[in-house]
Formats: structure tokens, sequence, C-alpha cells
């Protein structure tokens, strides 16, 4: 088990920067997710960790210990890749036991680790079964078996549920994720899928073009997202951004979009007029006759707990997510009302959220 | 547009029933969405309208027209594949002009330039009209497909998965804009699809199908809230709904035939352990961002809530458990309707 650290990692290609002056620690035993779209470096970060890659700049510190120039299998880790490639002629046991083999473990331990393996991944009575005859969850649970078996300091993981459809792939999370409770391994998985993210990460590091945006716990991300890039990427729907031109005090607990006030938590820096975005989660929008900003309903659709409600207002599209219960007919006119508490003052010129009341008051709000 | 009806129709592949004595009517103007898992018979039931495949029992008609045994061509169906295949070689206007420049319709152009005009600007492609097809997005490549569809004015659109190779904040998009464009031109869709959250959003009503059968045929809502059995209910709504043996769950108003209880999140609430009620631990909190997903052991089950994602709650925690209106289904799977519902139905 291990801590592993990061410090002033830099990784170039020629003269595009892949990852860009990155720092963090992954306390042992976390669950850290790194989180960001296709070419925010979060996968070539991955690969500098487990060793397939050599740092442009910056170290990597396994348990204290500098493991940046090590190869790959020096460091005592174990990578789990989306495409995990069985032993078609081997069953389920030598496919688990096979890294021990090549270790030269003797073959009672191998016998005994393999069956702890299986227990921890529930998969006792598939030992003797043929991998060409598995389903697609067990063949990854095989997978993962020939990654634990090893105990390695830490395990990576490269979008594992990338090629899964998505009912699937949420039962897999929650099975990962219990797996992780069980074994206690720090881990660092990498995906796009923020709700994958979301759903079993202690901690989620945001990534946007080589940069880490924004390191957090899942609901802390969600709640005071640093920028307008992590509020839009993580939520789903996104966070709504309704875009005004205006000035912000400190000590004041409105701002005014055209003839509205809307209350906001406590601004806490001053700004010149300027262009700013307010951003709301769809949660925190209700419908009602009386608000100030309106619109026509674009859109609704049902998801059987709530529905979200599309509505184009003069600054753009705002989604609401209500019960389904309120009568709702596209075309109609409504009000939206925001809950105030809730809401982010953003600077629309560089993006980053405006010091609030909500982002200090950092307990348990 | 066109009212679509089929009565008793059967379709075998050798051995296989794909599909078995499927009775669907589809309103002129609906928008009606096959649901069902892979090899459940919804895309023959589509090829078996489109005429890509012939039936062995039953009849379909199209427009009050028997096309049973007519050829594609002669049914006036627009057919829009999962995988969009334009002509890489010619434009955007080109591509959705196709379809109409057709010898057979002999369009006029200036007639082709205003349709194919009015459909960009439909799908928000009017900027594109000049590229190439392979210079696009694949959003902006699926757009295109569903376009050329648009463009022939046909009775009826039929449409195969066109969302599914999609990432997930495009396909949320297009749902939202291909349930309005559907809407404004008062189309007649046919739609098959595996994800619930596609039928849900879009269907004026799903058909939820199962080895070649039409299980239940209803608006999402009576499907979520009024399932017809065990399958349906377990088929929609995230998380999957709780499923336990009745006698887990004693409280008052259970049929006495009830053999499984239907426990959706919406039915279960997190309330403070009172000594008296259920009691259930905290197996482990799972966030979503807007709420958390709570999974909780109860008498050895696990079961799934939904709860505020700022509800203090701990895994290893104790807490009390509050029913409301459950789903109670008999020994045969069949859902138990109850009494107050029925008065409620009728009422409707």
């Amino acid at each position: 088990m291990a801590q592993i650290r990061v410090e002033k990692l830099r990784k170039a290609f020629q003269d595009f920067t892949a990852v860009e002056d990155s720092n963090f620690t992954i306390e042992d035993g976390t669950f850290f997710v790194m989180l960001g779209p296709s070419g925010c470096g979060k996968t070539t970060t991955l690969r500098m960790i487990a060793g397939l890659e050599l740092p442009t700049e910056g170290r990597i510190l396994l348990d204290g210990e500098d493991v940046t120039f090590h190869r790959a299998a020096e460091r005592d880790i174990a990578f789990v890749f989306q495409f995990f490639a069985l032993y078609p002629h081997m069953d389920v046991a030598q496919n688990i036991g096979f890294p021990l083999k090549c270790q030269g473990v003797s073959r009672d331990e191998i016998r005994k680790r393999v069956r702890e393996t299986a227990r921890l991944l529930r998969i006792e009575h598939l030992l003797a079964s043929k991998v060409s005859k598995l389903a697609g969850g067990d063949r990854q649970r095989v997978a993962l078996g020939r990654a634990i078996v090893r105990r390695p300091k830490a395990f990576l993981m490269d979008e594992p549920l990338g090629a899964l459809d998505s009912e699937f792939r949420h039962l897999m999370c929650d099975e990962l994720r219990e797996l992780h409770d069980r074994v206690a391994a720090t881990t660092i998985y990498v995906t796009h899928d923020q709700l994958e993210a979301m759903s079993m990460a202690d901690q989620i590091a945001v990534m946007n073009r080589g940069i880490v945006e924004q390191i957090g716990p899942p609901q802390e991300i969600y709640d005071r997202p640093a920028n307008m890039f992590v509020a839009n990427f993580i939520g789903s729907p996104p966070m709504n951004f309704v875009p005004f031109e205006g000035v912000l005090r400190r000590g004041e607990s409105s701002v005014s979009i055209r003839d509205a006030s809307i209350a906001v938590p406590e601004v806490h820096e001053d700004a010149a007029r300027g262009p700013l975005a307010l951003g709301v989660r769809p949660e925190h929008v209700t419908l009602s006759d009386v608000a100030p900003i309106r619109g026509r309903v674009f859109g609704t659709e049902y998801l059987g707990t709530n529905q979200i409600v599309t509505v184009d207002i003069e600054q753009g599209q705002i989604k609401a997510r209500v019960p389904t219960r309120l009568p709702v007919r596209i075309g109609e006119t409504v009000g939206l009302a925001f809950q105030p508490e809730h809401l982010v003052v953003f600077d629309a010129a560089t993006g980053r959220a405006t010091q609030s009341a909500l982002y200090e008051d950092n307990g348990h709000g | 547009m066109a009212e679509i009806v089929l009565r008793h129709v059967g379709k075998r592949f050798d051995e296989i029933e794909a599909v078995h004595d499927l009775s669907l009517t589809i309103g002129d103007g609906e928008f009606v969405v096959l649901l069902g898992p892979t090899g459940a018979g919804k895309t023959t039931t589509l090829r078996l309208v489109a005429g890509l495949e012939y039936a062995d029992e039953g009849t379909i008609s199209i427009g009050a027209r028997d096309v049973t045994r007519s050829p594609p061509a002669a049914r006036n169906v627009a057919f829009v594949f999962q995988q969009y295949s334009l002509y890489p070689h010619l434009s955007v206007y080109d591509n959705l002009a196709f379809p109409l420049r057709s010898p057979t319709l002999r369009v006029p152009e200036p007639e082709i330039r205003k349709r194919v005009q009015e459909v960009a600007a439909l799908l928000h492609i009017e900027g594109k009209l000049g590229n190439r097809a392979t210079r696009l997005s694949g959003g902006e490549m699926q757009r295109v497909a569903i376009g050329r569809a648009l463009v022939r004015q046909p009775a009826i659109y039929l449409m195969d998965e066109p969302l599914s190779s999609l990432d997930a904040k495009l396909r949320a998009e297009l749902r939202l804009e291909l349930k309005r464009t559907q809407m404004e031109l008062g189309a007649t869709i046919l739609y098959v699809t595996h994800d619930q959250i596609e039928a849900m959003t879009m269907a004026s009503r799903i058909g939820v199908i199962r080895d070649g059968r039409l299980l239940q045929l209803g608006t999402p809502r009576e499907i979520y809230e009024r399932p017809t059995d065990l399958y349906v209910a377990a088929r929609l709504g995230v998380p999957q709904i709780n499923l336990l043996p009745a006698e887990l769950l004693p409280g008052a108003g259970m049929p006495s035939h009830a053999k499984t209880i239907g426990v959706r999140t919406e039915h279960l609430q997190i309330t403070r352990p009172n000594g008296t009620g259920l009691v259930g631990r905290v197996h482990r909190i799972e966030h979503l961002g807007d709420q958390n997903h709570v999974h909780l052991d109860y008498q050895g089950r696990a079961l799934v809530t939904l709860a505020d994602p700022h509800q203090p709650l701990v895994a290893g925690q104790e807490v009390g458990l509050q029913l409301a209106n459950p789903l109670y289904f008999d020994a045969a799977g069949q859902r138990i309707t109850i009494a107050n519902e029925r008065e409620a139905n009728h009422a409707a």
C-alpha cells in the first residue's frame, strides 16, 4: 500500500505539452480519479506514474521514494488496461496465477493467493472454467484478479470500463468500488465519464489541456467548482450559465441581471464592470410564476424520478430539474427562480469562480 | 404523415422466432419507441415495417394501405441507421439534396434548394451546407443523416439507434432536438433503442419488447409508474427498482397475494431510527452531485435509495426506512393493481 506523490510533473512531445506542472499527493488507500476530455493529459500522467513514459521534468514519489526514472517493472504497481487480454488456452485459475508464476512464486503459495483473490472478486466458482466460456463481466473480474494477485502497492486503471454499455458499466462501477473497499489499495483511475468519477472517487482531479483544474472530493467539486470548465464538465445536465455584464462589490448579496436582482451568496471580492456569468445547477432552478427571469419551454424530458425542463431565455438556455408531478407544456412561458445559497458568479473572461460565502463556508454545507 | 398498424405480425429466421404475434398501432404524429435488449426483435420489427424483411404472419399497413407484401420503395418510409452513411465526396448540401434528386421523384432544383434550406435550419446546420461531409463532427454527421430522412417528407420515419454512436453530451442534445423536430413537423416515428433514457425522454409511447413479444405499451409515465410485470419494472428506472420478497417488508395496504415488493427510490425514505419501524444499515454512499445513491443493507438484502447530498450519512450508520406506495407483484410476476389506483385510472 502506498502514497503517490507527483511534483512539478511535465511532459512534452516535441512542441506539444501534454502535461503541465502537475502537483498532487494521493494518500495511501485513496481511490483517486483523473477526469477530463480526451487529450487532457490524464492518460499521459498515468503512464508516467506507471513508468511507461518518462517525464520531461518533475518527480514521482512512491511512499517517499523517488521512482521517476525506475523502470515499470521496478515500481510494484499493477496497470489495468481498457482492453485486457486473457490467455484463452488457460483456465481462470491459471490466468490469475500467471503473474506469480512469472515471479517464481511456489506452487502452494500461488494456489493460496489465487483462491484469496477469487474470493475477493466472488469468482471462486469459476476457477476451473475456460476463459473463452466467460461472460464479459466475469472476464473483467479475471483481468482484475490478475492485477490484484500480485498485491502491488497501487493499481492504475485506464478507462477499464470504457468498452461496456452504460447499464453494465454502472454495475461494474459499484463492484470496483466495493472491491476497493475490501482491498483498500491506492488506486488511480482514469476516465472521461464524470458519472463514473463522481460515483467511485474519494478524490477527483479534473484535467483540461494538460492542466489540473481542480482536486477535491466529488461533492466539493460539484458544489464549489473552481471555474467554468469544471462546472460544465461535472453534472448531467451540467451547470447552467447566465451571462451578464456587471460589477461585484465585497459584502453585497445580490447581482443585477438586466432589471432583475438575483440573490447570491455574499460576495467576497470586488470586480470592475465586465463580463460575468451566473452559475446555477439544474436542481437549484424552480419554476415560479413570479420570478423575474422568464422564458419559453423548449423541451421536457421525463426521467421517472424527476424531469428536466429546458427553457429558452434571453441569455440562452436553462435546464431545470423539477418533480414529475409538475405539469409543464412545451411552448408555455415560465418564470425561473434560483436557490440563492448555491449560486456561483464566474468571471466570464477567465472562467474563474469569484470568491463568495459559498466558497469560504467549507464546512459541511 | 400516416398511421402504422401491425396486426399479429410474426417472423422466423430458421429456428429463431424473432417476432411473435406482435400487434401495434402507431398513431399519426406519434413517436413510438421500442425498447429492448439486443436480440429482442425490435430491429426486426423495424425492418418489417420498412420492407427490408417480409412478415411470415400477420399484416402491416401504412396510412390505411396494406403494405405487407410491398417493396421498400413503395412504402414511402425513411430509414435512419445507427451508422450515418453519408457520401464522403459530396458536400452537406448535396448529401441532403440526394434523395430528392432521385430520377423517379423529378423534384425541380429550386424546390430542392428550399427543402434543403428548411431542413438545415431545423437541425442547426445551415452554416455547414458548403462543407464536405467528412469535415463534420459526429453530431453534425448524424444531423445530416437525420436531415436526409426529413427532406423527403416521407409518410413515416424509422430509426434504428441513431444516437448510439455519439458521446453522452451530444446524445443528450440531439435527443432534445429530435423530439422537438418531431413535434414541429408532426412526424410519425417508430424508433428502436436499448437505452431507457432515450425511450423515456422522447417517446409519446414506449413498447417494451422481449424475446419477440411486446410486453407493455404505454406512455413513459405509465410504464414507469404502472409496469405490468417484474421484467418491465426492472427495465426502466435508474437505479434499478429494488425487488424484495413480500414477507421482508411488513406494511399496511399490502395485498394478501403479494409475493414480491418493488421499491423504487422514491418509494423509500431514510428517516431517524425510531425503534419501531424498518431499520437498515448504510453500506455505501455514491455521489451523483445533485443527489446521493445510498446503498443500504436491509436484513441481508441490498437496497438503493436516494438522499440529499448534504444529508449527513456515513457508511455503517443505522437508519430508519419508510416505505410509501411501493409496487406489488404476484407469484407469476404480474403487478397487482391496488384499489385506489383503479379509481385514479378511471378518473384520468
